[in-house]
């Protein structure tokens, strides 16, 4: 599967996704400027994302756990979610989206 | 007022391995004195994850990071550790005579003959809200956290967050500002709930104005802000402010770590894997925070590492005393130590 992703600098990526994984591995793991900084474990939001408008409902709405962490983010949109959050799975090929600024690396 | 300490150890982080550090030190009779910006112990375990599990501690088939360093504190508890919180060490340096001295941001001094750096991720900092140019700001009219009440005192005050901090200094502050008018992005708030009643209170009382939306734009000049603006799902709005205080959580960054000139590895500070020593003989570092061929960045392994760095700072603190290797099961002479025998 396919995720397409626009860093911080308005940069287009596509990246390969492997089932099974979290999207913010696959976005880390290319060495995009993504911070990441508890691993996928929910204590962070360094992994904030945009998801693009038409990929909204395949991904689902972000669970309270999660609403909580966006709390701690400053430029949260009605499209935000972690990416640690979002599995990879055929269903999603083609996912796009957009790293927020609160997820950049230091 | 400055202050000047000196000891035989200083440990730069109280996160999990550089607790257990103490644990292995106190075995030896060495003493040591903890200085971490955190205002309490437990480094990322009590800050990211308290409430978390931790399944591979060995002989914890499960543990809370909370839990993890409570007994932690109750371990090295008998070797009376001396903790110095929320102050950072800005300054690490070598002398003449083979000392170290470090400098903190409270304006204290410590000389010591070992230094063990287990700063772990870097130091903790306040996340900083993506809003243009409030560097300028920092400091002067927009702080991230209180340490003087009275410089807000009949301040138009602006207060962002859903959390536990944004709530209690919404509380804190209501009776002595000018004007409060605390931002949140929803209706909904990660803090206690008997906090979140009072704050209730207080907005349909018109003692607190509450606006759902996020920081956008800062008016001001010389580092005095003057309007905070907002946008809403109601559209852009501008508040009268003085004085705003972000709570956003902390991150972890580097720091000043880097500026000591130990030889680094991409953020981590290599050391070797017989003793954990820096390039700079006499300073260690264990934990997160160094780098060696294999290294895994789990709890267990700082664990190892502060046991091998004890021993070699023994022999520089008691050159020429002999360490016999002991069990904690068997030695009298350790469980006296532990408070046991
Ligand atoms: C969500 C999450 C889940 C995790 N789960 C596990 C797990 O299941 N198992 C596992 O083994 N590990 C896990 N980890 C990793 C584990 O937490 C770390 O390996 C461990 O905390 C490292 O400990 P440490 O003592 O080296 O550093 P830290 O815990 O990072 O503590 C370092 C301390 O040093 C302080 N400090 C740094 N620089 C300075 C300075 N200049 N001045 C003053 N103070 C300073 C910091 O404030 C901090 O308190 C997890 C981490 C996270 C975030
Ligand atoms: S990586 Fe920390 S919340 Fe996603």
């Amino acid at each position: 599967m396919k995720i397409n992703v626009t860093d911080q600098a308005g940069e287009k990526h596509e990246l390969e996704g492997l089932e099974g994984w979290r999207v913010m591995e696959v976005i880390r793991d290319w060495g995009l400027n993504i911070k990441a900084e508890c691993g996928g474990a929910l204590s962070c939001a360094t992994c904030h994302v945009y998801v693009d408008g038409e990929w909204l409902d395949a991904v689902g709405a972000p669970s309270d756990e999660e609403e909580d962490m966006l709390d701690s983010v400053g430029d949260v949109k009605s499209n935000s979610r972690l990416s640690c959050q979002i599995l990879c799975s055929d269903a999603l090929d083609g996912l796009t989206l957009t790293l927020a600024p609160s997820a950049a690396k230091d | 007022m400055s202050t000047e300490i000196t000891t035989d150890v200083v440990v730069i982080g109280a996160g999990p391995c550089g607790l257990f550090a103490a644990f292995e030190l106190g075995l030896l009779d060495i003493k040591c004195h903890f200085i971490d910006i955190l205002d309490r112990a437990g480094g990322q375990c009590a800050e990211l994850y308290p409430e978390k599990p931790i399944y591979d501690i060995p002989g914890f088939p499960v543990v809370t990071g909370q839990q993890l360093t409570d007994n932690l504190m109750a371990q090295i508890a008998p070797f009376s550790p001396e903790f110095h919180f929320s102050r950072m060490v800005n300054s690490l340096e070598k002398l003449e005579d083979g000392t170290f001295k470090l400098q903190t941001d409270a304006d204290e001094t410590f000389y010591t003959k070992v230094v063990v750096i287990a700063a772990g991720g870097g130091s903790f900092q306040p996340k900083r809200p993506p809003v243009p140019e409030i560097e300028q700001f920092e400091n002067k009219s927009v702080f991230y956290a209180v340490r003087k009440m009275d410089d807000f005192k009949d301040q138009d005050v602006v207060i962002v967050g859903g959390g536990d901090s944004a709530l209690d200094w919404t509380l804190n502050l209501e009776p002595i500002v000018r004007t409060l008018t605390l931002v949140h992005r929803r209706d909904a708030f990660k803090a206690a709930p008997a906090s979140v009643n009072k704050m209730k209170e207080l907005v349909a009382d018109g003692k607190v104005n509450f606006q759902l939306g996020q920081v956008a734009k800062l008016d001001g000049e010389n580092g005095q802000i003057n309007h905070v603006h907002l946008t809403t799902d109601a559209g852009d709005l501008s508040i009268p402010a003085t004085r705003l205080l972000p709570f956003f959580g902390l991150t972890m960054k580097l720091g000043p770590v880097a500026d000591w000139g130990l030889e680094l590895n991409d953020n981590t500070i290599v050391v070797d894997t017989e003793k954990f020593e820096t390039s700079v003989p006499g300073i260690f570092a264990i934990g997160d925070i160094n780098y060696y061929p294999g290294k895994l960045k789990l709890i267990l392994s700082g664990f190892h590492e502060a046991a091998l760095m004890a021993q070699a700072a023994k022999a520089i603190i008691s050159p020429g005393e002999r360490v016999v290797f002991q069990y904690t099961t068997s030695s009298t002479k350790l469980q006296k130590k532990l408070g046991v025998a």
